[in-house]
Formats: C-alpha cells, structure tokens, sequence
C-alpha cells in the first residue's frame, strides 16, 4: 500500500509545527522519519492518524485522498500505529487487549475471544513473535509488550505500521529483535513507517530517510549516509559525535555504597546487596535494563527511599538515614530520571526552578524573605551559560522542550561546589545538538575532580561517558567491567549473566585505595571473576 | 539484514532543494522548537501535575469574569421565569408579542436595579451617608468571606481542598468569644487577645487535618468535613452549659462580649462596618507575600503543583501540608474573629451563618490567588447584601441569589463549557483538548 502526505501543514495558533511536508511511504518500504524531538514527527503521525485535523494538505493512500476524522477511520484505511507508550491494559491477557475495540461476539453479546488467539497464534508464528494469547500483559517483558501492540494493528488488517519512537524501552536485543522484525513485515508486503532520533537504528533499518526538522522536511537521505551527515541535517549545524575525552584521571575513592539493600513493603528485593565504590575525577556508569533497580538506587543514596539499609559514605559520613535537604545540602547534585516528574515544578518559571533545591539559602534568600531580583539574575546568568531556549527566564518550566527542561535541571545541579554527582538518563528525550552540550558539562565536572555516578539504559550514552560500568540486573549489581567493554559483552550481562559468562575482564573493586570494607565482603563481580 | 533490496525511489542524499535547510528562524516562534504543542501535548498527556483541580483552582482569570456573566444572565431566566407578570403577559404571547418582553424587561431591571441600590449605592436615598449604606453594609459582609476565602485559597496553592472552613470559623470563634466575654481586660490588649484566641482556634482545627494528611495520609477532605459537624456539635453543646450559656436565657447564645473586645466601627455607630475589614486586608497584603515572596510560601507551592518534584529537591512535604492547613485555619481563625468581634457580638449557633462554605466559592472564584480572592469577596459580600435588599423590594426571593453563587461554581468547574459559549479557542488550549481526545480514543484504538 503507498501512502502519501501532501503538503501538510499542522498549525497550533500562530504556531507551525508541520509546515507543507511532503513524504512518500512506497509499497513494501521502511520510511525512516529521523528528527530532535519536538521536530513534528509525532505531530504529523498523529495527522496521518486522524488524531489531529490538518490545517491544509493532503494524505493518500494508493493514490486516492482519503481523510480521516479518527483513529477508528485510519484503522479501517489500513493504518496502525504503535504509540511510544503502549495503549495496553495491564490487568488483561494479550488476546484481550488485542480484542479490546474490535471484539467478536457470539450470539448475545457474549465475547468470543477463541477467534482472536487464534489470529494471535498465526501472526504469532508468521513473524516468531513468542506470543502467549492468554498472558496477562502486565507479567509481560516491554519488548513483548510492544510486540503485542504490533500485533494488535496487525490484527486488524493494518498495512502501513507507524512505529513511534519504538526502540526508547527496549534492551539492545530487543531492539535488535524488533528491527528484523520490522524486516520481516516489509518482506511480506507491510509498509512501516519508523520514527526515530537514533541514527543506529535509522540507518539499520531504513530503505529511505526523511528528515525533519523544526516542521520541515529539510533533506531525504540513504541509509548509506553518515552518522555526522544525518546529524547535521537533524539538528541543522554540524555535530561532533565522537566526544572525544580524556581519560579520567581518579583520584582518592570518597563516595562508596556499602551493602545497600531495598526491600519493598511487599516484600520483594529492589536492591540486593549493592557495594561499589566512585573516585573523585571519575565517572561510573550505571548500565542495564529499565526497571532493574536503577531508580531505587539513586533514590536510596538521596534519601529519598525509606525502606533501604547498609551504608552510603561521601567523605567518611553516612548519608543514609539523612533528610533529602541535608544530603543536597552537603554537596550532592542529582539530576532524577524523570525531570518531569521528580526535577521540575512545570508550572513554576524557568528562574524558580533554577533555585528549586536552594530557594531558601544565601544569595536566594534572606531568612524568610526571597529574593526575586537575585534569583532572577541567576536565571538570566543560567540561561546563557546553559544555553537554555526560552523566551525568558519567567516563562513556566513546562512550556520548554525536553532538551532545555533538562538543561535547567543541569545547571541548577553544577552550579554549586559538588562533593558527588549523580545523574539519572542526563539526556533521554534530548536533541542531538543538547546531548552533546550536556556530555561534555558532564565531563566537565568529572575534570574538575568530581566523583560522577551516572545511570543510564542507553548504551551510547554509557560507552560515551563511563570510565567504568556498573550492570543492574534485577536488583544485583552484576559486575564492573571497563569503560570500553563491547556493546554485546554488556547486552549479554544487562540480560543477566555475569562478566566472565558474558566474556567480560571483570575490574577488581576498589583498586588502589584498598578500603577495608571491600576487601572484608567478597563482591560478586569478584566472585564472578574467581568462577 | 535490512540491505535496502527493493526500497523503490530511494532519494538524493542531498537536502531537498525545495525546502532549503539553512533557516529555522523562520518558523513563527521557531527560536525554541520547544514550545511546540506537540512537545506540549506529549507532556501533558499522562503529566500528573496538569490535575483536573489543578486547572479549576488556578485557571484563567477571564474564565472567572465570564462565569459571573453567565451566572448572572441564567440568574436573570430564572427571575423572569418566577414573576408573575412574566407569566401573565406570556399567556397572550401571540395577541402582544411585545407585552413579553416588556415584563421580562421589567422584572429583571428592577430585580437587578434593586440588587445594585442594596448592595453598592442607592440613588434613591437621601443624604451620602444613607447613599453609600449599602457599600458599607457589602464590605462587612465580605470581611469574613474574604479572610476565610484566603485560608481555602491558599491550601488549594498547596494542593489541598480545605472544606473545613465553617468548622476553622466556629472554633475560632469560640475561643474568640470566650476571652471576649469572660476575661476583663482593657481595650486594645482584650481585642488583639480576642484575635489570637481566633487565631490559634482555627488554627488548631485546621492543623488537626494537615496532621492527619501528613503523618497518616487521610484525605483532608473528608477530615475537614467530619471537623466541620464536630465544631458544630460542640459549639451547639456549649451553648447550653453555664460557662457560655447567656445567664438567665434558655436560648443556645452566650453573652455579648465585651465592648473592649470588640473591633472599633470605622463610620460610627450608624454603620456596622468594623475594623475587621482592615484586618481582612492586612490578611490579603500578607498572603499575598506569603505566596509569592517567602520562602514558605515556596514550598507550598512547589509542594501543591508538584510533590515529587518538591520532595526530590528537598523541601519536607508533610510539614508542608501541615504548615498550610495551620495557616488556612488560622485565617478562617480570623473570619471567626471578625463574626463574634465585628458583627455578631455574642456566640450563637449561627455564628459561622455559611461563610465557610461560601469562603470555597471565593476562592475558587479569585482563581486561588490573594487579589482575585479580595475581589471575588467583595462580590459575594455585595450579593449577600444586595440580596436582602432585592427581596424586600421587589419580592424576587433570595435564593435567586444562591443560585446565582452556585451557578458561578459550575461554570468555572467547568472551563470548557465557558469556552465553548464564548467561543474561547487559543492554540495552546485548542492542542489541550485534541490531546485529551488523543487519550480517550487511543485507548480504544
């Protein structure tokens, strides 16, 4: 099926967001549509879904204009779109979800779900998917989840497959998984239409590239292209992917975990016995999987879970078992995963959330009162050194693009003498362009002789960044491998297995500063390496 | 594995020659692609702090005036539904057209017309001072629904319902009363004693909730509610024992306090407008810079738009919360003050009348924020005033009035319905309601 976005415009008031765009899915082809988020990809899909009314501009299928008033028409035309959040309902089984909306029925209303696994099994089994029609969706991987969801469109007859964003939760084998996946559906006929900012896997998968940026198609490329050429179309100037650092220089070890333990109050393991160790000048990488402990671990050492136990030293005093306030207080920056969630108030201006965690110190404040001129003039010094784009520093937080929100979450964070760092997915859901800004402020402060504990699912991020790699996997700390440990080694052991299983050097912990603590408690990467 | 075998037409590696690449500064508002609705409407799809409370306590002001229009043109169907000359002239509707409209016309003006001369200015008295009566007579009445409304408006900032206003009102005016009837203190030092009983009583009930919230997790809703009937209970229990009962009365009233604990009147004696009002005042200027310009008043806010976010950046939630509902009680503390001290004089059952439910409508009408609840004060002190007045003038009951009030409450909690009738339709709000729609439907999808 070819389909074809004429002249598409999608006007939000005086704003633009897709301006006369003009794309071609071919029958059978992989249509990469490669933009920094906030571009309009997702605007314009959702135009093609029938989500939003274009405010002028065509879309045809083989050839013939069709408009759509809703999801339910562009899924009858033949269209199914997989949302970077999945529309599953976590308490039904597969074959449920895959009904919900479209249910056969027997006589007197009575559902007829016996159909549906069936067609769950054949598509199943057509593109070994590993599918069970009767499990229950929660219990499921995120990377069957979304196969589920490719399922549910597939069900339904779609011949055009917009994924968006569909690689943002998946492991780099899952991610592997889905694009021989998205393979296999083009060899049989389906167009897929692939939204993306992560030129890997554009390049992997892709017959052709659009690029968008700022509501305009500005180039189409091969999937031949360069990674630094697609970039600079992306983000619209050249880009310096390689970061090209320095090797660290580490200093003495002052910030160690020792035997940290998260147990939920149902009982189960969050964290299982986590120690490791981060020297000043150095920057450790946390690596693994979404939803393997990586968040109740920097919650734990902010004092922000209840529930955990052992210790966490910066310089010899224990943090654990401090109020939040007192750990910032004593030098702790940290960047929460979610900055929408955990590190901005988006309905505060861009100046307050500048002095969020510091509004009620000198120079912000003077005992009760604050000091809006003061902190006003921290803003407009922030938004300059951090090149943060918005209109001005009393623009609400909400109203920036993700880059720039975390910008600011970035340099409320550095702006003050740090005793240890911790930053949480520093740049998911950040331009390209931003990426590489807030990469080298990282560096920065690693330079400047501060311990840096990143955590990130990203594996580009961690192989960019780490001096050393730290892998979570079900609340265990794996092991501790090099910074320049291969992407298979570390896919291997993000799924589980060990250093020296996944073909890993392990690194002794606690090299040269030899703290007794470690030496006392065998760790397990330890064990991992006497196997 | 995804060699591009049979992709037909693939394209020129090359920008497209019809779309130049070199100038994003031409995009309207295209300096930070961020502000892209799609971006918006991205976060603001599962984004916990876009709450529906969230919009309906701190909407858009316009939305408030247009309300009080809509309120005002339903209040005037239903005046000329009820009269009776509107149903006469209604029965010949197709012999006099006109008749009809004249009555409508009729009925409405004088109700309205009666409601003005009650409530601000009356054109037709004699003298200034019996001209401005009923401005004075709004401004006593707004003095307790301003004060109250300030406490409700500020735990709405952080993100609390407080419904507890009568209940903050009563015990402040309970322990009011008593050291204004009991103690024997000179003027000046009984009435700032008088206010501090205020004070600390609703402070006290409102305290009570923002514990419970904090430590235990209840809903300060319900708390606030159930507090509501305790104070009730327990003021209507002591009006019947001897240390408030009025000696030689069998009637639920206490004595009248004494005169030294009573707020000063502003205009003499022939007016009822009392120094509360300055106080009430005073309460907005410090609210005003207890929001925007303490540190406290930070963390309330940073708290009530987004806990997680507070929490993480380490401001103490639960003494937040705790710290808001002391100070909202304490300001319905005030409300009572200005009842017992100001207008009323002597406890009775009727102390708090419905101010503190009245004090939720203010608040919400003033948008949560110290000037709009001035404001939106005034304006209901002017139609409980105006309402009396328009009843014994014209015979229009005074529940045209309520209605009126409660009309006000249903269009602001519902904004769309505003918007919709007067085709208020911006961008930003235009992406906000797709986006919902974009919720509903792919849910089904």
């Amino acid at each position: 099926m070819k389909l074809e976005l004429r002249g598409i415009t999608k006007k939000f008031g005086s704003f633009t967001a897709n301006d006369n765009i003009d794309v071609v899915v071919e029958d059978s082809q992989v249509h990469s549509l490669l933009g920094e988020n906030g571009a309009g990809k997702s605007t314009l899909m959702n135009v093609l879904f029938g989500l939003y009314e274009a405010t002028s501009g065509q879309v045809l299928i083989d050839d013939r204009p069709v408009s759509f008033n809703g999801p339910g028409d562009a899924m009858a035309a033949g269209i199914g779109m997989v949302h970077q959040h999945f529309m599953l309902v976590p308490v039904f089984t597969v074959a449920e979800n895959v009904a919900l909306g479209d249910e056969a029925t027997k006589a007197a209303g009575i559902l007829d779900l016996e159909a549906t696994r069936r067609k769950i099994r054949e598509i199943s089994e057509q593109f070994g998917f590993h599918v069970d029609p009767d499990a229950i969706v929660e219990d499921l991987p995120v990377g069957v989840q979304q196969r589920v969801e490719i399922i549910k469109a597939l069900v339904r007859d779609a011949r055009i497959l917009i994924l968006d964003e569909p690689t943002a939760v998946l492991t780099p084998q899952e991610t592997d998984e889905l694009l021989s996946i998205i393979g296999q559906l083009r060899d049989n006929g389906t167009s897929v239409v692939f939204i993306s900012h992560k030129l890997r896997e554009v390049k992997a998968v892709s017959d052709v590239i659009t690029v968008i940026r700022r509501g305009r198609v500005v180039g189409k490329a091969e999937p031949e292209a360069s990674a630094s050429e697609l970039a600079s179309l992306m983000v619209g100037r050249e880009v310096n992917l390689a970061l090209g650092k320095e090797d660290a220089t580490p200093g003495e070890e002052t910030f160690r975990v020792e035997h940290l333990n998260v147990v939920a109050p149902t009982g189960q393991v969050l964290l299982d016995d986590i120690s490791f160790g981060v020297r000043q000048g150095e920057i450790l990488a946390v690596a693994g999987v979404q939803g393997n402990g990586q968040t109740e671990l920097t919650q734990a050492i902010m004092g922000l879970m209840d529930q955990a136990t052992g210790r966490v030293m910066l310089e010899g005093e224990n943090l654990l078992g401090r109020s939040v306030k007192s750990i910032i207080n004593s030098g702790v920056g940290f960047v929460p995963e979610d900055r929408s969630t955990d590190g901005l108030v988006s309905t505060f201006t861009v100046a307050e959330n500048l002095v969020l965690n510091q509004y009620d110190r000198a120079p912000y404040a003077r005992g009760l009162n604050m000091r809006p001129a003061v902190i006003n003039r921290n803003a407009e010094d922030k938004v300059e050194e951090y090149d943060i784009r918005t209109q001005s520093g009393q623009s609400n937080a909400g109203t920036l693009s993700g880059g720039n929100q975390q910008k600011v979450v970035m340099a409320r964070e550095l702006s003050r003498p740090l005793k240890l760092f911790i930053a949480s997915q520093p740049t998911r859901g950040v331009d390209v362009g931003s990426v590489e800004f807030l990469h080298r402020r990282i560096l920065a402060e690693r330079d400047g002789g501060t311990p840096v504990l990143i955590v990130s699912t990203e594996l580009d991020e961690v192989a960019e960044l780490a001096d050393r790699i730290a892998v979570l996997y079900k609340g265990s700390l794996v092991g501790i491998v090099p910074g320049d440990t291969p992407r298979e080694v570390l896919g291997l052991m993000m799924a589980g297995s060990s250093a020296a299983e996944a073909g890993a050097t392990p690194l002794p912990e606690a090299t040269d500063q030899g703290s007794g603590a470690a030496a006392a408690n065998p760790n397990q990467e330890e064990e991992s390496g006497n196997e | 594995m995804n060699d591009p075998v049979d992709g037909p037409g693939p394209g020129p590696v090359a920008p497209d020659s019809e779309t130049p690449a070199g100038e994003p500064g031409s995009i309207p508002g295209g300096a930070d692609a961020g502000n892209s609705p799609a971006q918006l409407a991205e976060a603001s799809g599962p984004d916990p702090q876009a709450s529906l409370m969230t919009r309906i306590t701190t909407g858009n002001g316009m939305v408030s005036v247009l309300a009080i229009l809509l309120s005002l043109i339903v209040g005037a169907i239903l005046i000329a539904a009820t009269d009776e000359r509107v149903t006469e002239a209604s029965s010949y509707f197709f012999a006099r057209p006109m008749d009809l409209l004249g009555a409508v016309w009729t009925s409405v003006s004088e109700a309205y017309v009666a409601l003005f001369r009650s409530s601000i200015f009356n054109t037709q008295a004699d003298g200034f001072a019996n001209a401005i009566y009923p401005l004075t007579e709004t401004l006593t009445d707004a003095t307790p629904l301003i004060l109250a409304g300030l406490g409700v408006a500020l735990a709405f900032r952080a993100s609390l319902f407080n419904i507890g206003g009568q209940g903050q009102i009563i015990v402040g005016a309970l322990l009011a009363g008593w050291v204004g009837f009991t103690l024997d203190l000179p003027a000046g030092i009984h009435l700032i004693l008088a206010m501090v009983a205020g004070i600390i009583g609703g402070a006290l009930w409102g305290g009570i909730a923002g514990v419970l919230k904090a430590r235990r997790g209840a809903h300060e809703v319900i708390v606030t509610i159930m507090l509501n009937y305790i104070a009730l209970y327990f003021l209507l229990y002591l009006l019947t024992t001897p240390g408030f009962q009025r000696p030689g009365s069998n009637n639920p009233i206490s004595p009248n306090i004494d005169s030294s604990a009573a707020y000063p009147l502003i205009f003499g004696s022939g007016f009822r407008l009392h120094y509360g009002f300055v106080v009430a005042l005073a309460a907005v200027a410090f609210v005003w810079w207890l929001l925007n310009r303490s540190t406290t008043g930070f963390e309330l806010r940073a708290v009530g738009a987004n806990p997680l976010a507070a929490r993480t950046a380490g401001i103490n939630v639960s003494k937040a919360y705790i710290t808001a509902m002391v100070v909202a009680g304490a300001l319905a503390g005030l409300a009572g003050t200005a009842q017992i001290s100001g207008t009323e004089r002597a406890l009775s059952s009727d102390i708090a009348a419905s101010f503190g439910f009245d004090a939720i409508t203010v608040a919400l009408l003033g948008r949560s924020k110290p000037m709009g609840t001035l404001f939106a004060g005034l304006l209901f002190g002017a139609l409980r005033a105006g309402g009396v007045g328009m009843q014994s003038n014209t015979g229009i009951p005074i529940d045209i009035v309520l209605v009126v009030q409660s009309f006000i409450v249903l269009f602001i909690a519902a904004p769309p319905l505003v918007q919709a009738i007067f085709r208020i339709n911006t961008g930003k709000k235009k992406s906000k309601t797709t986006t919902a729609r974009t919720a509903g439907t792919g849910g089904a999808a």
